[in-house]
């Protein structure tokens, strides 16, 4: 039963990447980039799900992804050509086969009005309902009666079409697929009664035999009345792995004679039997189709193992710089080995911490695919019409952003469509294409992951949103707010300009809920738009949730990190740069420009830093594009840093966004330079619990 | 190791240890170990209880100080404190006490329920205290882990 089980576990994670290539496959197809590689490849995912399908007797999915498979084979064969209307049935149908996966997985069952539903429109796309042959396609393996041979075939029962002669020789990979020759041959009496002759020609001497190779073909001869399309129906599963040739069966013709039953059965396939001494005559050659399906090998492993072997690194990082201060304060001679061998152990330490973040790294193309499809079915919801435009899919980002950037970014691509694109009439009345274009873009950026989403709908409404602010609470109705500021209003908790609660967005939850989670992920997000053209989001995320290119500075005597990335510059400023401004503020002039000054001590609520230590500012740019200048006491070292996080044992703390491992084993904190900037302005944002503190609450002092 | 289940088994056993110059205990289960007091990191805007983080071989543990948690003061600097670090659910954490004194193995059936008291500061000090255990020199009081580390000035997040 385990085993069962496990096979079963295997086979759904084969889906995934199967539904994977499906996808990938049909965007090509859309986008009118496909060869006749591509279809295939689309086809054969569909069919190893059918066939995966069809062994764990999963009828319902069985059903679906063979009638998915008949348009997609008759794309194939050049029968259908694949426009728009056909190509958006098999988006949707690829969609509704994903669904079926996860229901077949989770044992549950699926709407079957929905199910039915898209058989019909499949069914549309080949001009009409399925020919008859659809009850037959199905495994029949677990019903093959035992008396394989019964009678012989009458001699031509008077009537009835003479039949069929079918060629059949396996291929090894038809053994390799778990398919039995001898099921495959018996299971042809439900059609008739056949009458089997071994093929060994091309058996081996037995000393060269390979046993765990076909070696045999038969040739069948099947009085029956099917079409041949039935019978190739039949054989359906063992396509591209055998030689299977069916050409009608002329009664008057002599054909070899009938062998008797016993020499008819078809021996085991593995042939034991080498009565036939002639040399191989053909290698067992993969078929071409085999060859392109064989993907890069892989190894499947336990997610949890990683995360240990990447925890084990982050301790080997810390041992190292440990070792590597207690080296130096040692004042050894330069030439001493010991130096030379410390900065090999650095270098081994990073190379393998690279190596091991790579591990976790995944291209963001799934969750792409998964955005494509939410569009559709955004699109199907509103009845507008917009297209989704991916780049950059093999960008490589951590397993964990990708996982939790799904929700965000479908919330965002929901409102693109619902706030975003305009109705087909409004584009056509403004001179736009009806159709809306959404590009959803990847790209590495300087040690971070650019994120862009960008629809050519109208733009934010600014005065609606002002309105809605106003009315909401959220500002004062005189308030004098710049265009980016009311952009950001958008970000408050509760805001939501849609008039009308629709089923796709504006449920409350609003993009308050998208930047808390890019937070969340050290990530900001920032939004701009352009009337009439458009709007666009960009999150900007850090590469690794692991590890980061930190500044070691001291503050108040304490020994902090800040991020390096918002650093733009470190001044010392002389003390007539700084100007009072009202009563607590202060501005620092740095080159003519006057920049707010944030004590980093007071801030955290620290003990105020020695005034006789001449201070130092560390000009960060922050979320809104605005510069501020943090002072602090000293920078000592800028490193990589291994990320350490306080939400498991504590939780969120203002100010801080986790906390690192020093050289000589004490804690650091690290600084979250947006919250401090912020600071000023507003009290530290609310804390989003995590799943373990449960019940607890830290409130600021 | 721990019982199967500390709240119905017949007996159990309690590490009891000072802090403010009282004594407390807390179930045997939740200990982890104890460990030497060492410098810790100060966390910003935090009450005065979590005294700030502690390096554990690697993780991140909030050090409490259980006397400033119970309305005792801070517990003053001694190279003697040491730290009872112990779980509870999937967290781990340090509670800063001035000495362990013994392993107490009790049966249930001994722990009385704290009695009423009249101070609301009393009160406001001893939530936290699931019972009281009556021993030799006097009493411990049983701490409720859960309730320490949770501040009781605003409802859960």
């Amino acid at each position: 039963m385990s085993t069962n089980q496990s096979i079963r576990d295997t086979f759904f994670q084969e889906c995934e990447d199967l539904l994977e290539a499906l996808a990938s496959g049909l965007a090509l197809m859309e986008c009118a980039e496909a060869d006749h590689e591509v279809v295939n490849a689309v086809f054969r995912a569909v069919h190893s799900i059918k066939g995966g399908a069809g062994a764990f007797g999963l009828d319902a999915l069985v059903t679906f992804a063979h009638r998915f498979e008949t348009v997609l084979d008759a794309i194939r064969g050049g029968g259908l050509t694949p426009g728009d209307e056909v190509m958006h049935v098999l988006l949707r149908s690829a969609d509704h086969l994903a669904d079926q996966v996860e229901a077949a997985r989770d044992g549950r069952g699926m709407d079957a009005a929905l199910t039915a539903g898209f058989l019909h429109s499949l069914d549309a796309c080949l001009g009409g309902p399925p020919a008859e042959e659809d009850e037959d396609f199905c495994f029949s393996f677990a019903a093959v009666p035992l008396d394989l041979f019964p009678d012989p075939p009458p001699p031509d029962a008077p009537g009835d079409p003479a039949g069929w002669l079918i060629r059949f020789r396996p291929h090894p990979e038809l053994l390799a697929h778990g398919h039995e020759p001898l099921h495959l041959i018996a299971g042809l009496a439900d059609f008739g009664a056949p009458a089997v002759t071994p093929d060994l020609s091309a058996q081996p001497a037995f000393d060269t035999c390979d046993p765990s190779l076909p070696w045999l073909g038969w040739t069948i001869r099947l009085p029956c009345a099917q079409p041949r399309e039935a019978i190739e129906s039949y054989f359906d599963f063992a396509q591209g792995l055998c030689d299977l040739t069916i050409s009608p069966l002329d009664m008057q013709t002599p054909a070899e004679p009938p062998a008797p039953p016993a020499a008819a059965l078809p021996p085991d396939p593995a042939p034991q039997d080498a009565s036939a001494p002639e040399a191989p005559s053909r290698a067992p050659q993969p078929a071409a189709e085999e060859e392109d399906r064989t993907p890069r090998p892989t190894l499947r492993v336990d997610l949890e193992r990683v995360d240990r072997l990447i925890n084990a690194v982050g301790e080997l990082i810390i041992n190292q710089a440990m070792i590597e201060q207690h080296v130096l304060d040692l004042s050894l001679p330069g030439d001493s080995g010991i130096i030379a061998h410390t900065e090999d152990y650095r270098l081994l330490a990073r190379d393998l911490q690279e190596a091991v973040m790579a591990i976790r790294a995944q291209p963001v193309r799934p969750l792409f695919q998964r955005m494509s499809r939410i569009l559709r079915e955004a699109v199907a919801a509103t009845g507008k019409s917009a297209r989704l435009i991916c780049t950059g899919e093999a960008t490589e980002v951590d397993k964990t952003v990708i996982e939790r950037l799904a929700d965000p970014l479908t919330h965002m691509i929901r409102n693109a469509v619902d706030h975003g694109i305009e109705s087909p009439a409004a584009r056509a009345a403004s001179g736009k294409d009806p159709e809306g274009t959404i590009r959803l873009s990847a790209a590495h950026r300087s040690g971070s992951v650019v994120i862009t989403l960008r629809d050519d709908g109208a733009g934010f409404d600014r005065i609606r949103i002002r309105d809605k602010a106003v009315a909401g609470g959220l500002i004062a109705a005189d308030a004098d707010l710049s265009e980016s500021e009311i952009d950001n209003l958008l970000f408050l908790p509760g805001f939501s300009t849609a008039g009308k609660v629709s089923n796709l967005s504006g449920r409350g939850v609003g993009l308050d809920v998208v930047r808390n989670a890019v937070a969340a992920l050290g990530g900001r997000i920032t939004i701009a738009s352009d009337p009439g053209q458009g709007s666009e989001f960009t999150i900007s995320l850090p590469l690794t949730l692991a590890v980061m290119d930190g500044m070691v500075i001291s503050v108040s005597g304490q020994t902090m990190v800040i991020p390096t990335a918002p650093v733009i510059e470190t001044v010392r400023p002389a003390p007539s740069d700084l100007h009072a401004a009202g009563t607590a503020e202060r501005l620092l002039s740095v080159r003519g420009r006057f920049l707010p000054v944030i004590d980093v001590a007071q801030s955290l609520g620290f003990p105020p830093r020695d005034a006789r230590l001449p201070p130092l500012a560390l000009l960060v740019e922050t979320e809104s594009q605005s510069q501020c200048a943090l002072i602090v006491d000293a920078v000592h070292d800028q490193r990589q840093v291994v990320i350490k996080g306080l939400d498991a044992n504590y939780g969120a703390v203002p100010g801080v966004s986790a906390a690192t491992v020093l050289g000589n084993g004490q804690i650091a904190l690290i600084l979250d330079a947006e919250a401090l900037a912020a600071n000023r302005l507003a009290p530290p944002p609310p804390r989003i619990p995590s799943p373990t503190e449960t019940g607890t609450c830290h409130a600021p002092a | 190791m721990p019982p199967p289940d500390p709240d119905t088994g017949p007996d159990a056993e309690f590490v009891t240890f000072f802090a403010g110059g009282q004594s407390f205990s807390l179930d045997i289960a939740h200990v982890r170990e104890i460990r030497r007091w060492s410098a810790v990191t100060p966390l910003p805007h935090v009450p005065k209880e979590v005294l700030g983080v502690m390096n554990l071989r690697g993780s991140v543990i909030p050090i409490y100080d259980l006397s400033a948690r119970f309305g005792l003061g801070p517990t003053p600097e001694n190279p003697r404190n040491v730290v009872v670090v112990a779980t509870i659910g999937s967290q781990t954490l340090g509670l800063l006490v001035e000495a362990v004194s013994e392993i107490l193995s009790v049966s249930r059936s001994s722990i009385q329920e704290t009695p009423d008291l009249r101070s609301d500061a009393t009160r406001a000090g001893i939530t936290g205290i699931i019972g009281i255990i009556g021993a030799e020199e006097g009493m411990t009081r049983v701490i409720d882990l859960a309730a320490v580390i949770r501040c009781g000035t605003r409802p859960a997040a």
